[in-house]
């Protein structure tokens, strides 16, 4: 039973940043109908952005968090505007392949630059954690839990109460239409893209500093991202969150009663389950043919 | 005068369409559709834009599942049948838009149309045994006698996405023909095409009737679907509204004001 | 016209052990035409049904597992107390095991990923390949886990009345390599030019148009997939024989990555393509390594890729055959104009 409670307390935790990085994919998905590989990278860049400011720099951890996100959203912009804009109007194989090549140079930089060996970041929180009966969480993971929930919280009011929300619901519908209500679709991407890319980058820089950061540490959390956006349907919010924690139930359950070694393929397994027998996700958005 | 002859002895039921109903969550495309086509009869489905006569063409070919009632062909349910399947009975559509493969050429449209005749098992064709061959040169002369039957004979090596609106249509009936229909529905075959093409056009279904095939046409062009057309169902909002030969549909009340009625809103 | 363009290549590709005796490039020829094999075998996907499959390298690596396992025997404990052990075969054994069983698995992901179209289909099939890459590092007691299999035996060949021929230099190696290649590149040729290869086009270029003629979806894709895999299968045996040694990173999706490469800059949809674009992507390191450090390799492999996207979407070989009207009339599928002059 209290081996249960703390799988819960572990779900909880490692699913608001799941949900991030979910929210940051499926938005630009269901925005710009990319397939964007350079999603895990971006989740490096935060983690890595982390490590730098605390350790080189020798900032501090909560002055560092929003540095790493604003990296994030400065990165995504980027590579929107370098890669993608010129390819509008491409297919989505086409675009998807250059966020594959983009995605290889980006993590192969990072191994140049940094080396392969695993980076740990500092933490201001204390090393013994909160311990309520026989559950207990580490202060350091409880922030984490809470920063999540507020960035997840921030962009909701985003999307749903501001300007650039609206004309991003709008882009979403219907982008022509969108176009010809004077809603300017280019830069609606551009901060489509960004916003997605911070999204990563803040999970990256929330969980860097739970485990250690080195440069393919993007790889499987680009995989998660990938099953949590197909839960909940491609370019669904709420999906997504929701998403988030079914992942990290699933994995906390399939870690702990199964094997751990079979974590990672809890991802995996969803993805093909939800295919199976649900092809279009919990919360459908129809793209079949025919 | 083949029309004549048709309403004098009416020619057994090709396709049955009985007591149709569509719906799209809370939206009725078609409330109670009743209609049937002889077998070698030219009909027409006509009525003003949003009555229902694609979502009709989509449940007769399989590419949607009806709320309510049935269709049948020759005396077959259709029900629950794949687009495939109902084409492999025969019963064969053009589409409004996408009617090409366009990165091929003329030739290989009609090569991919042939399909239904050129099925051979795999293990053959890649060994290329002397009856595969025989068959694939078999159907490259059938292709391009087909190309030659819709006029397109000097197009043959162009690519189908670089010809004109209106002999991409051809194209359309031409893959079409290929998979042998014993019936053919055309959805707006001479929308965008100029007065000489659909002149040219009419030649052509007049020409495939004349083969046998039964056909079901969707059309806007009232003078073609007049000149044309054996009979006429009139479709508006849903609910067929009339039905009969061109001269008493011409002089129909309803349809007068269904078209007039679309035609002040429009004004 | 083309036929002799066809034996002057094989007959250059067949002179080159005789002019190169470096170890180390022969190895990297080896290699690279493997993955030749594997990037043709996702050309016939890729580039025919316009299916982006980024778990192809399961396939391969599926079939360097069950190749190796059939060579050198295994014992394993299953459920329920039942217990598998197999003695080991010849390779040649191995190599038909791996045919089939990779085919099997094309089937079977063919019939659940068909269902799903787009980001779907490509999410699905990189899922597959992870899962199956999981179950090689898990499953300790069959594949030895990260240890790896190891000792693997080189292909061998009996012949009747010569006796056993076993492929132990690199020469050796590359002959057959270059044979499987050929035999591959003929089988997909003849395929992709029969009628299934017509109902393929079709439906990559226009879906509901081919479904409302006659062709059938599923059959047609799940034929696709199981030739590919399969051939993708032969590609993995392969390897296993020839590096003797396999462990679950085969799996690894830069893998899948390296073929998607090779086929789209060559040009997919092109026969010829994932043979050019895969000579010039798979010996690129072997030119770029006394210039760069491996991790800015990768850098150049990646800014190749998103700038031949960008100069030539459709890839080298369909832009070559553009640029010389000449060869483009050589490349022309010969039965389209033989039909109208007959006809005529």
């Amino acid at each position: 039973m209290s081996e249960l409670l703390q799988h819960l307390v572990n779900t909880l935790v490692l699913g608001g940043t799941y949900a991030l990085l979910g929210i940051g994919l499926t938005l630009i998905f269901g925005i710009m109908n990319v397939v964007n590989f350079t999603h895990g990278i971006l989740y490096t860049f935060g983690a890595y952005v982390m490590f730098i400011v605390v350790q080189k720099f020798g900032l501090n951890f909560f002055v560092a968090l929003p540095l790493s996100v604003a990296a994030g959203w400065l990165l995504g912009a980027l590579v929107e505007l370098t890669l993608l804009r010129p390819l509008r109007g491409s297919d989505i194989d086409t675009t998807m392949l250059v966020m594959i090549g983009a995605w290889i140079a980006m993590q192969s930089a990072t191994l140049w630059v940094w080396g392969g060996v695993a980076k740990s970041v500092p933490t201001p929180f204390p090393d013994a954690p909160l311990s309520i009966g026989p559950v207990s969480v580490s202060w350091l993971r409880l922030f984490v839990l809470a920063a999540a929930a507020a960035l997840i919280v921030l962009t909701y009011v985003l999307i749903n109460r501001t300007r650039l929300g609206s004309a991003m619901r709008a882009t979403f519908q219907d982008h022509d239409t969108a176009a010809l209500m004077g809603v300017n679709v280019d830069l609606i991407y551009t901060s489509t893209f960004a916003l997605g890319s911070s999204l990563a980058a803040a999970a990256g820089a929330l969980l860097g500093p739970v485990y250690v950061v080195y440069p393919a540490m993007g790889d499987l959390a680009a995989v998660k991202a990938f099953a949590i956006v197909i839960l909940g349907g491609l370019g669904n919010i709420t999906g997504a969150v929701i998403g988030g924690f079914i992942l990290a139930l699933a994995e906390e359950l399939g870690a702990g009663y199964i094997s751990s070694g079979y974590r990672d393929a809890m991802g995996f397994v969803i993805i093909i389950a939800v295919l199976i027998f649900r092809p279009t996700g919990l919360f459908p958005r129809a793209e079949r043919v025919g | 005068m083949s029309a004549v002859a048709h309403k004098l002895e009416p020619a057994a039921t090709a396709l049955s369409v009985d007591r149709v109903a569509m719906h799209f969550g809370g939206l009725v495309a078609i409330s109670d559709m009743t209609f049937s086509v002889g077998e070698g009869e030219i009909v027409s489905l006509i009525g003003p834009n949003g009555a229902g006569k694609t979502t009709a063409f989509n449940i007769v070919t399989g590419f949607l599942t009806p709320t309510q009632g049935e269709v049948s062909y020759r005396g077959l349910n259709l029900r629950g049948m794949k687009p495939q399947a109902i084409a492999d009975l025969g019963l064969i559509r053009t589409f409004q838009r996408t009617s090409v493969f366009p990165n091929d050429t003329v030739f290989d449209n009609v090569m991919i149309g042939l399909h239904r005749r050129g099925r051979v098992g795999v293990l053959p064709s890649v060994l290329g045994l002397p009856r595969v061959r025989r068959l694939e040169a078999a159907l490259k002369d059938k292709a391009a006698e087909l190309i030659d039957y819709v006029g397109l004979g000097r197009r043959a090596h162009d690519l189908a996405g670089s010809l004109s609106y209106g002999e991409q249509r051809l194209v359309g009936v031409a893959l079409a023909l290929a998979a042998e229909p014993s019936m053919l529905l055309l959805d707006e075959p001479v929308s965008g095409m100029n007065a000489s093409e659909t002149h040219t056009f009419v030649e052509l279904i007049r020409k495939v009737r004349d083969r046998g095939i039964a056909i079901l046409l969707v059309e806007h062009d009232m003078p073609m679907v007049m000149s044309v057309s054996d009979r006429i169902v009139v479709l508006n909002y849903g609910r067929i509204i009339a039905e009969g030969p061109p001269d008493v549909i011409r002089n129909d009340p309803a349809v007068i004001e269904a078209y007039l009625g679309q035609g002040v809103k429009h004004a | 016209m083309r036929l002799i363009l066809s034996i002057l290549a094989i007959a250059a590709l067949a002179s080159v052990p005789l002019w190169l005796s470096d170890p180390y490039l022969l190895n990297a020829l080896i290699t690279t035409g493997i993955f030749v094999i594997g990037a043709m075998s996702l050309n016939l996907l890729l580039g025919f049904t316009g299916q982006l499959s980024l778990g192809h390298i399961a396939f391969f690596g599926i079939g360097a597992y069950v190749s190796a396992l059939t060579s050198l025997g295994f014992d394993v404990g299953l459920p329920f107390g039942i217990r598998i052990v197999h003695e080991p075969w010849s390779p040649l054994a191995g190599f038909v095991m791996a045919v089939l069983v990779s085919a099997l698995c094309g089937y079977l992901v063919g019939r659940l990923s068909f269902r799903v179209r787009g980001a779907y289909f490509v999410i699905v099939t990189i899922s597959f390949a992870e899962v199956v890459r999981l179950v090689a590092l898990n499953w300790v007691e069959l594949t030895q886990g990260p240890l790896a299999l190891t000792n693997i035996p080189p292909m061998s060949v009996g012949l009747p009345g010569l006796g056993e021929f076993i492929f132990r230099t690199k020469l050796h190696n590359y002959y057959l390599v270059l044979g499987v290649a050929v035999a591959c590149y003929l089988l997909i040729a003849r395929l992709v030019r029969s009628h299934v290869g017509r109902a393929m086009r079709g439906l990559m270029e226009n879906e509901t148009l081919a479904v409302s003629i006659g062709i059938d979806v599923t059959k047609t894709l799940t034929l696709a997939a199981v030739v590919s895999a399969g051939i993708c299968g032969a590609a993995g045996s392969l390897y296993a024989h020839y590096i003797k040694i396999i462990d679950p990173e085969v799996f690894a999706f830069i893998n899948t990555v390296t073929m998607v490469i090779m086929v789209v800059a060559g040009g997919k949809g092109s026969l010829a393509g994932p043979v050019v674009g895969g000579l010039i992507f798979g010996l690129m390191p072997v030119a770029l390594r006394p210039v760069m450090a491996p991790e800015a390799q990768w850098i150049a492999y990646g800014a190749a890729l998103i700038v031949i996207l960008f100069i030539m979407p459709r890839g080298i070989v369909p832009a070559l055959t553009q640029w010389m009207p000449r060869l483009r009339r050589v490349r022309r599928p010969s039965f389209s104009k033989r039909g109208i002059e007959e006809s005529a």
